[in-house]
């Protein structure tokens, strides 16, 4: 049994994948937003405050990051939006009658969201390219980019999952994806962190998202990575653990009334 | 009777301090249909959902199929399937789509999965809409396509939860006829219903529910020879000759309606008795009715509270 077991859990994460795949494209206006919203962010940036920002570097290298990471975390925030609205609809009801198990449809999101976020990150790369980032990464150092993007991805969209659980409306869930929009402004993301004052300075290099930011910097530019990468490896790899736990808990449990 | 297949003994459950469930208690013969009947909160919901696995009853037993619905569950989740207040219907995808998505979700087979979507799109009279997407169908193709998803596994109890509560007139009416259909191919359903007509015209018995207790349970015709088999309704121009018409003849006080209805025999000699004694204490009805008891009379007695406790159990 046990090993059927983990053969149908896997046919139905590939079910649910499949469904999620065409809510990705038939949702138009949230592929446009996870794709329009970093893209103009980073023009915004580099053409508008750019100017102003010193970072001792080319500030379109500087922020683009910083940019990648936002566009990835808000669209991984979407997730809780597509499981609110199967919890309200009552789809996760019939789902918990059915002989199931609750992970293999979490998964379909979790996939969804990979998928609308690979594309978003790409078109942000590319328009990244467009208006001068200039990289100095290896392939080995681009391979290192796509695993703690892949980390990063994968830990915010659990996290979503779990807020998606919480929620009672669609509208709420919406509510929640903005802190995730705002929380890389508080880091060093878009200004070093010195320019800020002194308490917002120690919330900004001890959120998780600095280490991050310091990692794919690293990693791009070759600025100094220092313990940054376990840091941020501690913190998101936490949090995916953490959340999948939290998830299939409420799955179970949580009465949708 | 046959075999019951759901067998629910002394389930009680409170939410928080509120109970909602007072010691619940009846079967359901195989491929019959059976009616939960009762207002909103009487307890409807909380019941199906306890049967379908979704919640745990605080104390009691009740199974499916001989499993328990508690410690078994993962056996009863095979032979039910639930169709909720609200169709669970995945709106992006077509009718067919989620038909497909549902089988698979089911573990049936690949044929297996065209062949019943094929079958329950021809059914539920979903075959021209098949390649729509679900958020452009009414509410009756919503719930047809819903139910036609419950059914895709060839479950052998369905629950479902106010099925036409929300639906228009024909479209009820195409309800009724479909989920007749249904119980003549032999599967169990398990309906709550606040519509007395409803259950009437469905189930082969039925269960009023109120106040998490279980009042009365019946055929519909054994409900309705409890309240007698014929009724007069005296309806009058104010209420303290609506009250002192009650306290002479007795019987049922509608206050809004400012009417009594009495349970009496049609003899033109028993009707010119009771305006009789009508006219001498010199209450005068502003009109009277005869008419045959309803599922509404049932209810209404026994669920009303100056006539509880002399509820009689059949």
């Amino acid at each position: 049994m046990g090993e059927s077991k983990w053969y149908w859990a896997i046919l139905d994460g590939w079910a649910m994948s499949i469904r999620s795949l065409k809510h990705i494209f038939r949702e138009a206006e949230s592929l446009l937003m996870a794709v329009g919203l970093p893209v103009a962010i980073m023009i915004m940036f580099v053409y508008v405050f750019g100017g102003a920002i010193q970072t001792g570097t080319d500030y379109v290298n500087y922020v683009v990051p910083g940019v990648i990471i936002t566009c990835v975390g808000f669209g991984s925030s979407i997730i809780a939006l597509s499981v609110t609205q199967d919890m309200v609809g009552g789809l996760f009801e019939r789902f918990r009658t059915m002989p199931l198990l609750p992970s293999s449809l979490m998964v379909g999101h979790v996939f969804g969201g990979f998928v609308r976020n690979v594309i978003a990150t790409t078109v942000a790369i590319l328009v990244a390219f467009l208006i001068g980032f200039r990289p100095e990464a290896g392939w080995l150092e681009w391979l290192g980019v796509i695993g703690v993007l892949t980390l990063f991805m994968l830990s915010i969209s659990w996290v979503f999952v779990v807020f998606g659980l919480l929620v009672k409306s669609v509208e709420a869930a919406n509510a929640i994806t903005f802190p995730m929009l705002f929380l890389p402004y508080l880091s060093s993301a878009f200004v070093p962190t010195e320019t800020m004052p002194s308490w917002l300075h120690a919330f900004a290099e001890n959120q998780p998202m600095t280490p991050l930011i310091e990692t794919l910097r690293g990693l791009l530019l070759g600025t100094p990575i220092g313990h940054n990468h376990w840091l941020m490896i501690a913190w998101f790899g936490g949090l995916l653990i953490v959340s999948m736990i939290v998830a299939t808990f409420l799955f179970k449990h949580r009465k949708s009334e | 009777m046959t075999e019951p297949v759901i067998s629910v003994k002394n389930i009680k459950k409170n939410f928080g301090k509120k109970t909602v469930l007072d010691g619940l208690q009846f079967e359901v013969a195989k491929g019959s249909i059976f009616a939960l009947l009762g207002e909103n909160g009487a307890g409807k919901t909380t019941m199906v959902r306890i049967l379908s696995t979704l919640i745990q009853a605080d104390s009691g037993v009740a199974t499916i199929g001989g499993y328990d619905t508690n410690r078994e569950s993962a056996s009863v989740k095979k032979l039910i399937s639930l169709t909720g207040q609200y169709a669970a219907v995945d709106e992006l995808l077509t009718g067919e789509e989620n038909l497909l998505m549902m089988g698979r979700l089911n573990h049936l087979d690949r044929q297996t999965v065209k062949k019943r979507t094929a079958e329950l799109l021809e059914q539920f009279d979903l075959k021209e809409a098949a390649k729509k997407r679900a958020q452009s169908y009414s509410g009756g193709m919503r719930r047809r396509l819903d139910i036609a998803i419950s059914l895709i596994a060839n479950p052998q109890v369905i629950f479902l939860d106010e099925p036409t509560t929300g639906l228009d007139p024909r479209s009820r009416k195409n309800m009724w006829n479909m989920i007749q259909r249904l119980a003549e191919s032999g599967v169990t359903i398990f309906l709550t219903t606040q519509y007395l007509e409803e259950a009437d015209q469905l189930a082969d018995k039925i269960a009023v529910i109120s106040r998490g207790k279980i009042v009365e349970e019946g055929t519909a015709t054994e409900l309705k020879r409890l309240v007698g088999e014929e009724k007069i309704e005296f309806t009058f121009a104010d209420l303290p000759s609506c009250q002192k018409a009650l306290d002479l003849l007795g019987g049922q006080i509608d206050v809004n309606e400012m009417s009594i209805t009495i349970t009496t025999e049609s003899s033109p000699e028993n009707i010119r008795q009771l305006l009789n004694m009508l006219y001498e204490s010199s209450i005068h009805p502003a009109s009277f009715i005869f008419r045959k008891p309803t599922l509404d009379d049932v209810f209404m007695e026994i669920t009303s509270d100056h006539k509880k406790g002399a509820v009689v159990n059949g």
